[in-house]
């Protein structure tokens, strides 16, 4: 777990002019008419817990990539506490003697860059053992973790190679390769994809996403892009002019925007991978015994018999019709064209699958219980982002 | 007018007072430093001399061919080295040759270090450059007199001119490659844990090497512009007959001893050039 508290990063010459200011609540720009300083950061308060991906969300200039490089100590904050736990013990990161500082950067926290950053001079092997090279590890384990996380990100075969023959894709996975070779727990991720064009980016991401899966790394992830913090972040921060105007769950920020500058940059992205059916669906209240109408432009009503999921049916302009149950990881292809049952956790784009695959109503399950219906109206109230002013 | 012309400033004697306190106090010093070094000199000559011309020109061209690969530049070796042996240039050769190492090695053993702190101190590059420039623009023939007064006459003064001369290229060349090292790449370093010590020899040197080298060729062929002038004070080698045939208007002679000048400048630029193999990105 890694806390930062109150966090202040102040550049220029005697930052301590501008605390007073920022505890009065001055903006960044107030404080640089005020006093001539630019505050990179300001206030920032953070959890990041183990296993998480954190993704610092926010324009360029908004103090995320400053955040970031605190926690490496690339930057130095200029007020505050990082809290690092690093064996067994929190670290106060910024007071650390020198060679803690080292220590931890070699064995708990690496770092992914924009640029790569990669070693001219060195070959992709070369390149991903760079940090082996600082520790004490022998030839043989250093070799046998390089072609690991080279088998791991797939460049194998380019080992022999120079940075310059590879596409950018290709070098930002060498770039990732070498920050897993280290086997640190936490992995800063410094808008990693942000160089590469959009097919191979959301390739990377993806592939992320399954390293992360069999990993469970700490990630705290840096990005411009909304729709790319909204897909690989459980948690996101948002920031603007050095402070963090939202913390919260991807669901959290899109239904509920703290404030206008968060609420237009959520009214451009795409909603698919976002919402989920326990936003999307009207409620229900389904007693045990009564014919709940459901208002469809047909007449049709869901039958619940007992307290039993699987007797429930639908009774449509007469004709009886049994409910089909779908989970995550199931078919869609091979539903019926019959009513479906869904989680409460699917999202936008597999029920928009089912949808057009079974094109009858589709009904929310929590807790054993139907607890809400989908029909046409509540998919178009989430592309229309009315599920804002409703929830 | 005249009240700028009555006094004037005794720069001059400043100077001479200066260097009359260095002899006075510090002339053991200066000795012991000629004797050691005019020794270097002497055993580094008399070992390249030690070799028979045709094994030394073999060995030159396997050289070539080892950090090259190429045939041309091993042709090369092999004429302008048979030519030099051919007109009776060969002994002189051998000595400017060492005199050319030394500078270049003394150059490279200061100007390295200086121009790498140079990059971490900006404050200390904005103190040496006006210095650089001054030691580069300043007639070589007026700081060849102090350095005749301090170590006498011969091979020795013309080193130290021609170090003097020379190092500015190995400390401007080191400062711009270091200084020029990708700040992304410096950060890699730092995030995955380098001390500054292992940020310098795993990161900053490798990525500064191709100015670095290009440095030192710079250095070599300035050492070598100065063998005439390091001949005038007293110095053996190929400068010493460019002299003579300058005082005795001998055309022959000031071609051909110059000729041997320009292929040995030329064999050695060629010879330490660097090819950058990997470009960075």
């Amino acid at each position: 777990m890694i806390t930062l508290k109150n966090i202040d990063v102040i550049f220029g010459d005697r930052p301590e002019q501008a605390f007073p200011l920022i505890d009065q609540g001055y903006t960044r720009e107030q404080i640089q008419q005020a006093t001539s300083l630019i505050t990179g950061v300001q206030q920032a308060n953070l959890t990041i817990k183990k296993g998480e991906i954190c993704v610092l969300m926010g324009l360029s200039g908004s103090g995320k990539s400053t955040l970031l490089r605190c926690l490496n100590g690339l930057n130095t904050i200029s007020r505050g506490e990082i809290l690092i736990d690093y064996q067994q013990q929190k670290i106060n990161f910024s007071e650390a003697s020198a060679t803690l500082k080292r220590e931890i950067r070699m064995h708990h926290i690496a770092m992914v860059f924009q640029s790569f950053a990669l070693m001219p001079w060195l070959t992709v092997a070369e390149n991903v053992a760079f940090g082996l090279d600082l520790q004490k590890i022998s030839k043989k384990e250093k070799s046998k973790r390089v072609t690991q996380q080279l088998s791991l990100v797939g460049l194998t075969e380019w080992k022999n190679a120079f940075p310059h023959e590879l596409s950018g894709g290709m070098r930002q996975r060498v770039g990732l390769a070498r920050a897993l070779a280290s086997e640190s727990p936490v992995l800063l991720m410094d808008e990693p994809f942000s160089a590469l064009d959009p097919l191979i980016r959301q390739q990377l991401q993806d592939e992320l996403l399954s390293l992360q899966a069999e990993l469970q790394k700490t990630i705290v992830f840096v990005s411009h892009d909304l729709d790319e913090a909204l897909k690989l972040g459980t948690q996101i921060a948002i920031m603007k002019d050095g402070c963090i105007v939202q913390h919260g769950a991807p669901e959290e920020i899109v239904l509920h925007p703290a404030n206008d500058y968060v609420r237009n940059f959520v009214a451009h992205t795409n909603p698919l991978g976002v919402l989920k059916a326990n936003t999307l669906m009207t409620q229900y209240e389904a007693s045990e015994t009564e014919v709940v109408p459901i208002n469809n432009g047909h007449y049709s009503q869901l039958v619940v018999n007992g307290d039993k999921l699987q007797q429930a049916y639908i009774n449509q302009e007469g004709k009886k019709l049994d409910l089909q149950h779908w989970q995550p990881g199931r078919s869609i292809q091979l539903l019926k064209s019959l009513p479906t049952t869904i989680p409460l956790d699917t999202s936008m784009q597999d029920i928009i699958a089912i949808k057009n695959a079974t094109r009858q109503n589709i009904f929310v399950v929590g807790a054993d219980k139907i607890i809400g219906y989908i029909t046409e109206s509540e998919l178009y109230h989430g592309f229309l982002g009315k599920h804002l002013a409703t929830a | 007018m005249s009240i700028i012309t009555e006094y004037k400033i005794p720069l001059g004697q400043y100077m001479e007072n200066f260097i009359d306190l260095l002899v006075e106090h510090g002339s053991w010093f200066f000795d012991y430093t000629a004797i050691t070094l005019e020794w270097l000199i002497e055993t580094l000559t008399q070992f390249l001399l030690w070799f028979p011309p045709l094994i030394f020109i073999s060995l030159m061209a396997s050289l070539a061919y080892l950090i090259h690969r190429k045939v041309g530049i091993v042709i090369y070796t092999v004429l302008s080295l048979l030519l030099i042996l051919n007109l009776g240039y060969w002994d002189a050769t051998m000595t400017t040759l060492a005199l050319v190492l030394y500078a270049t090695f003394f150059c490279v053993l200061i100007g390295t270090p200086v121009g790498i702190y140079a990059a971490h101190h900006p404050w200390l590059y904005q103190v040496l450059r006006p210095l650089l420039d001054l030691m580069q623009t300043i007639p070589t023939f007026v700081y060849l007199i102090p350095t005749l007064t301090l170590f006498g006459l011969g091979v020795v003064p013309g080193l130290i001119s021609t170090v003097i001369f020379a190092i500015a290229a190995p400390i401007r060349l080191t400062y711009l490659g270091i200084s020029e090292v990708p700040k992304e790449l410096i950060e890699a370093g730092k995030s995955f844990g380098c001390t500054p010590r292992q940020l310098l020899y795993k990161v900053e040197l490798p990525a500064a090497m191709t100015s670095i080298a290009a440095g030192i060729t710079q250095c070599i062929m300035l050492a070598l512009s100065m063998v005439v002038i390091a001949a005038l004070v007293g110095a053996d080698g190929l400068g010493k007959p460019v002299i003579r045939a300058l005082n005795t208007v001998d055309i022959a002679k000031g071609f051909e001893a110059g000729l041997a000048i320009v292929l040995i400048a030329i064999l050695l630029d060629r010879l330490f050039k660097q090819e950058s193999a990997t470009q960075p990105s």
